[in-house]
């Protein structure tokens, strides 16, 4: 079943007994979460995710806009008639209860027609966790879990009920890193095999690149952009998604367009074919440079950091934005730590430019 | 690590000096004084050790009504003082408009003096030969006949201390209770109204649960602050509380040591002692009811 939000919008009343008027939390947001897909919604801390999840689930009721569960309107439904479950950051574990109490409990409330009897409610719950593999933790309370365990946990009782959506707050963000990988495999094997339209919010790029089928990047409130996360990554629409999305992040440059080549500190690096004359922002993703003698970008080099397969290159230019900007390039190179200066050519599909003032991209030559 | 033990017992001296002086020392004196028979408070002396002083207590009519009093009271006002405060409470922390204000009336008891709101109970429940008292007067509306509360039947006395009772040690368990529902975490909630969780049974399955320690701890400080009760009685029914059949335990060890039947220090010493064992029985009893409560 897919989800759509159409022009959702939600404002929350100012706080503070000064503070006059409203604040936005999200602004007619559109998107449409297509049928048994994973998608992820990404923004930086306070964009309004969370705040998306929960008018999703029916905690937040919207200011305007509608939500579509499979067509069907559900924007004023109560939570427990969407047919949702829900995972939250601390997961909300019932920390009275076992885990297999845990697991029963969303059962236990359903009434007349859905009741269940015993019997059923627990082969239901066992059904649950034995998908997110804790049969045999089922009788221990949430304390005495570690982290993941409790995800797991969260997650079985999310599923019990057999929603139709399953949506996940920053499901990751209580893990350590090498669990945080593990859990994120985790949770993809689970929505294939339950193949169930899931919805999860994160402000980690690389957690919601890695595992999602679509990502929908949002800022203060407002979608920026969403698509496949590689194409959004190659193809950003504006300067914040650019420089949100990637780890080493995007190398942004003061630049300038004159007929139709790309000045950098004075200096003609690319042709940038159908770009307007004017001053641009630039960004350059690491992997879009390429070390060449003869190469037209001229950096002071501060040193070289050896990964293994690539090298990151660690260098200075006039005309970055940032103190050192970073390229990264096949460790086949063979790059002089000893020198001053280093030389790079340029990846044209790995430069954007941005327009200076509405950080809009602007697309050049083939990029169009 | 044996050098350690010895620091830490060097630590704990000045607590343990002052908790021997002002607690151990005492409690062994008393039971001391309990058993010694005949004692002369004048010239310190006593004719022989033994029990009597215990039987003596507990065949003293007036010490059965203490005793009949302060149960009474125990059974009355704990639990109804605290569901009461959960209901309040409850209540409090799901409103918003005017919750401040709220708060501080509920509050306000805790503040004022026992003796002062005694006289106001007074005001409001004796029957003299000049006014029946305003609650009489309410009572004239349901048809009910003038009660005196503060001289009359003993039943109606028992009713306004307990009354006052309940009225006094509320504010204190609103005030623990709202602490303890505002630390619930409020994802909780949000999980269970995600699974259509009934406001009911999100109460009785999750809130009560989780602050069952500190309704445990509500429970057994209102045990022990009732079997100790003696100023709420003088308050309202004066200081002979003897003649007015309200003594309670710890008013009858007053009286035996400062009343107008005073001077009994040996009796006054069995009766605390007495009381000593009936409260920490009960705590006990308390503890392992909750302790298996909140294990299941």
């Amino acid at each position: 079943m897919n989800i759509q939000l159409q022009d959702l919008t939600k404002r929350f009343p100012a706080r503070g007994r000064k503070a006059q008027g409203e604040v936005t939390a999200v602004q007619d947001l559109t998107f449409e979460v297509p049928d048994g897909m994973l998608v992820g919604l990404l923004g930086p801390s306070g964009c309004g995710k969370s705040t998306t999840l929960n008018m999703i689930c029916g905690l937040e009721e919207p200011s305007a806009g509608k939500i579509l569960f499979g067509g069907q309107d559900v924007t004023h439904l109560p939570p427990e008639l969407r047919g949702v479950g829900m995972v939250f950051q601390n997961y909300a574990l019932y920390p009275h209860l076992t885990v297999l109490q845990n697991i029963t409990f969303p059962l236990e409330n359903l009434k007349g027609a859905q009741k269940l009897t015993k019997a059923e409610m627990r082969r239901r719950a066992l059904e649950a966790a034995a998908l997110v593999q804790i049969e045999e933790l089922l009788d221990r309370k949430p304390k005495e879990l570690s982290g993941g365990q409790q995800q797991r946990v969260a997650i079985a009782r999310a599923l019990v009920k057999m929603p139709k959506v399953l949506l996940l707050d920053e499901p990751l963000s209580n893990l350590d890193a090498r669990l945080r990988l593990q859990t994120r495999e985790e949770i993809c094997k689970i929505q294939k095999k339950t193949g169930i339209t899931t919805l999860f919010v994160t402000h980690d790029q690389e957690e919601a690149m890695s595992i999602s089928d679509r990502i929908v990047v949002m800022k203060d409130g407002v979608l920026m952009q969403q698509g496949a996360p590689q194409q959004v990554y190659d193809d950003p629409a504006n300067l914040f998604v650019a420089k949100f999305l990637g780890t080493p992040p995007v190398n942004v440059f003061e630049g300038k367009v004159r007929g139709g080549r790309l000045l950098l500190a004075g200096q003609d690096v690319l042709p940038v074919p159908g770009a307007p004359d004017g001053a641009v922002w630039v960004g350059i993703r690491p992997e879009g440079f390429v070390p060449d003698q003869s190469g037209p970008v001229v950096c002071g080099l501060s040193r070289v950091e050896v990964l293994g397969r690539d090298v990151s290159i660690v260098c200075t230019h006039p005309a970055c934005t940032a103190d050192t900007l970073r390229a990264i390039v096949n460790a086949r190179h063979d790059v002089d730590a000893a020198a001053h200066t280093v030389h790079f050519a340029l990846h044209p599909d790995k430069v954007f430019l941005f327009d200076r003032k509405t950080e809009a991209r602007i697309r050049f030559g083939t990029q169009g | 690590m044996h050098r350690n033990s010895h620091k830490a017992w060097l630590y704990l001296l000045p607590s343990l000096v002052l908790l021997g002086a002002f607690l151990v020392y005492p409690l062994i004196d008393v039971l001391i004084y309990s058993v010694e028979e005949g004692f002369n408070f004048a010239s310190q002396t006593y004719f022989g050790v033994g029990l009597y002083n215990y039987s003596y207590v507990l065949h003293d009519p007036y010490f059965l009504q203490a005793v009949q009093n302060t149960f009474v009271l125990v059974i009355i006002t704990v639990p109804i003082s605290t569901g009461l405060a959960l209901l309040i409470s409850a209540g409090l922390s799901s409103i918003q408009p005017l919750r401040k204000l709220y708060q501080t009336v509920y509050f306000l008891p805790y503040v004022t003096n026992t003796l002062a709101v005694g006289l106001v109970f007074m005001v409001l429940f004796q029957k003299t030969e000049y006014t029946d008292g305003l609650v009489n007067l309410m009572l004239r509306w349901f048809g009910a006949g003038p009660i005196d509360f503060i001289n009359g039947p003993h039943w109606a006395k028992m009713f306004v201390l307990c009354f006052y009772t309940i009225w006094v040690v509320m504010p204190f368990k609103i005030l623990v209770l709202t602490g303890a529902l505002a630390s619930v975490n409020p994802d909780y909630y949000k999980a269970a109204r995600v699974d259509g969780t009934s406001r009911r049974r999100i109460f009785f399955r999750i809130t009560l649960p989780l602050i069952s320690p500190m309704i445990v701890y509500l429970v057994i400080t209102g045990f022990i602050g009732a079997f100790k009760a003696y100023s709420d009685a003088v308050a309202l029914f004066g200081t002979d509380l003897n003649a007015a059949g309200m003594n309670t335990i710890v008013g009858y060890v007053y009286d035996m040591l400062y009343g107008d039947s005073g001077g009994y220090p040996s009796y006054a010493s069995a009766a605390a002692i007495i009381l000593f064992v009936i409260v920490l029985t009960i705590t006990c009893i308390n503890l392992l009811v909750s302790r298996r409560q909140l294990r299941d």
